[in-house]
């Protein structure tokens, strides 16, 4: 902006009439909120860092007089403290840092400029101008495991894991559930491949859960190599993060994908208003934040039960975590008539009974 | 059924090896040839974004893979000019082009995030391919993985069977008693790049085209950065770079089996075990020196002026 008022000076230099129209100009952007975001990946990783940007679109497109958005892509987790700031400095004011590792930047940033407004995504701190969001998608995972449960001819689903943290854990013990509760023989075999993203690996894995008996993949990484795979050899899998069906229109039954858009412009909107408050949102499918990609490839009466499930979620008539919940060692981690509680899911380090694979801590 | 499974496990580790073979044996030629070039992922990740890029436009997988190719070769090219013609530091310029190869792919590629294609076509010789046992594995592989066992043949031949293959070794030991006897060679070093950098493309076109036929920002995941690891640990030796790639393919692929096949193996482990054997390979490297001599090339990642 300043950029351009300055060559739009020097191109009229001297006609001082030009320097009104400009001065106008610039006030009107100052009275616009400016709007930063941070991402882990490029936006073109049709994944997460591509659903965030999807919902910087929205905002833009929702509130256009009102609001400017900005980003940085790639920026690495360790050394995001520079760029956090950088937005902060050049006059955002919402900056949304979209990473669990840019926690503790983004807490410092938050101090050093107190009237900035902050939201951290996935992480667990929080202070007067840092709030924090996520997504429930073990809810979405639930709904996954059922259609498994019921589709799978084999009995054996395989599941392609990152990294065993909570949110991972979570979702493989979410997804279990659901697929039990149709079928409680069923079968879950877990391969970890230590990467966020890696085609190659996550191809490799997928064939060989495929060799290994499985019908139907899962995955928790983020390309779509592994629905292709399953596309290829005529098997069944479902997305991640973004809808994928084009990558494998035979083979993916529904897609876990993130929705920002109802959050991201709530909290532009609040800091328009002075209404913002530091806060903790953690949506599901409820709340439109966990969205399924439309249920394709399966019978009409898996996808009328995949439909039933999802709205009695929204309804709060079924949690995935619902008692009883027995860990892998037998103990109950949820009594009958219960539900875990949100600590609990958040810190999740154990398996559900039935999952046939090892947590080392 | 055993005998498929332990096929499929074969092929999958052909098909992890095939680009680190690619790319290995061209920045083999390279250091051979005395130059260090650190720009392998960064060649390899323009040559898959390139290789996509021309495969969608003209429908060809060949004009793809020779695309991805001269995609590398363009970039080693930029390099050769550097350390070659104007005698950059190699490592600099090197960790540079590969900061340049990820920015340049992403341009290129961006169009064509979340479009797939079908992958390259196997062999498929009716009678031979469907042998049990062994006829996928050595009959119904994609041209990406021949040509890579092609190139390693090539290059052996070529280094220690061909004349012109003495004097590029010659050169990476002693560029100036070289040049003394009137050979060219900033001429032989530039061409080494060049190689060097086509087969690096070619094997990030293999990537893209066959091995998961889609372009993905930052897909080669590191795997140029292997490539270098693996000159190493094969000692300079195109044999071994082949043996190494089948070995740190294998491990991931295995380790990823064993996983799915509920071994209880721990797979942190097995992950790491390409990287144990490199450092293994390294101190056995130098034990070996004190006794006889580096088989590193000698003059390896010095920049040459020549006299005048």
């Amino acid at each position: 902006m300043r950029g351009r008022s300055m060559r739009l000076g020097g191109a009229v230099l001297g006609a001082m009439v030009a320097v009104g129209p400009v001065l106008t100009g610039q006030a009107l952007a100052a009275d616009k909120l400016k709007v930063g975001f941070v991402y882990v990946g490029p936006v073109a990783d049709f994944g997460y860092s591509y659903q965030h940007d999807l919902s910087r679109k929205a905002l833009a497109a929702a509130m256009p007089d009102a609001v400017e958005t900005t980003f940085l892509e790639n920026v690495p987790e360790a050394d995001s403290e520079r760029s956090i700031e950088k937005l902060a400095r050049s006059g955002a004011g919402l900056i949304f840092t979209t990473s669990f590792g840019f926690m503790e930047p983004t807490l410092k940033v938050a101090r050093k400029f107190p009237k900035v407004k902050f939201a951290h995504a996935t992480g667990y701190k929080r202070s007067d101008n840092v709030a924090t969001y996520s997504a429930r998608f073990y809810e979405g995972r639930y709904v996954c495991g059922k259609i498994a449960g019921k589709l799978s001819k084999s009995g054996t689903v395989g599941y392609i894991a990152s990294f065993p943290i909570p949110e991972v854990v979570s979702g493989i013990n979410a997804f279990m559930l659901g697929a039990q509760a149709v079928n409680p023989n069923i079968k879950v075999k877990i391969v970890w491949v230590n990467t966020w993203f890696d085609p190659g690996k996550e191809a490799e894995a997928a064939k060989a859960l495929l060799a290994q008996g499985a019908d139907i993949l899962t995955q928790h990484t983020d390309s779509a190599a592994p629905l292709q795979e399953a596309e290829k050899q005529g098997k069944l899998a479902f997305g991640q993060s973004s809808d994928q069906f084009r990558f494998a229109p035979k083979a993916q039954l529904t897609s876990i994908t993130d929705d920002w858009d109802g959050y991201v412009i709530a909290q532009a909107k609040a800091v328009r208003d002075g209404t913002w408050k530091s806060s903790d949102t953690w949506g599901g499918i409820k709340d439109g934040m966990v969205v399924l990609a439309p249920f394709t490839n399966m019978p009409d009466d898996v996808k009328a039960m995949a439909e039933e499930t999802t709205k009695a979620i929204v309804d709060g008539k079924v949690h995935p975590f619902d008692g009883p919940v027995t860990k892998q060692d037998g103990t109950v981690a949820v009594k009958q008539g219960e539900t875990a509680p949100d600590p609990m899911i958040l810190g999740m380090n154990w398996y559900v009974k039935g999952i046939d694979d090892k947590l080392t801590p | 059924m055993t005998l498929d499974i332990v096929q499929m496990v074969l092929v999958t580790v052909l098909a992890a090896a095939t680009p680190l073979i690619l790319a290995a044996i061209g920045e083999l030629v390279a250091e051979r040839a005395g130059v260090l070039n650190l720009g392998v992922e960064g060649m390899m990740i323009f040559g898959a974004a390139v290789s996509f890029a021309v495969a969608m436009q003209t429908g060809s997988t060949l004009l793809g893979a020779l695309g991805g190719a001269g995609a590398g070769l363009g970039l080693a090219a930029l390099f050769g000019l550097l350390t070659v013609g104007l005698a950059a530091n190699q490592v600099a310029s090197g960790l540079s082009l590969t900061i340049l190869g990820l920015g340049l792919s992403g341009l290129v590629g961006a169009n064509y995030v979340g479009i797939k294609r079908d992958p390259a076509p196997q062999l498929a010789i009716p009678g031979l391919t469907d042998l049990p046992g062994i006829g996928r594995l050595l009959f119904g592989q994609d041209a990406f993985v021949y040509a890579a066992v092609a190139l390693v043949a090539a290059v052996s031949w070529f280094l220690w069977r061909t004349r012109a293959g003495l004097t590029l070794r010659a050169i990476g030991d002693d560029p100036i008693a070289t040049h003394a006897l009137g050979l060219k060679v900033r001429r032989v070093r530039f061409l080494s790049v060049l190689f060097g950098g086509a087969c690096a493309g070619l094997g990030g076109a293999y990537l893209a085209l066959a091995y998961t036929p889609f372009w993905s920002p930052g897909m080669t995941a590191g795997r140029g950065w292997i490539a270098l690891a693996l000159v190493v640990f094969a000692t300079w030796r195109p044999l071994r770079v082949a043996a190494g790639a089948l070995l740190f393919g294998g491990a991931t692929v295995l380790q990823l089996h064993a996983q799915a096949a509920g071994l209880g193996l721990p797979g942190q482990l097995l992950s790491a075990l390409p990287y144990l054997a490199t450092v293994l390979a390294l101190v056995l490297l130098s034990l070996g020196g004190r006794q006889g001599g580096s088989p590193a090339p000698a003059a390896l990642g010095r920049v040459f002026t020549p006299s005048r």
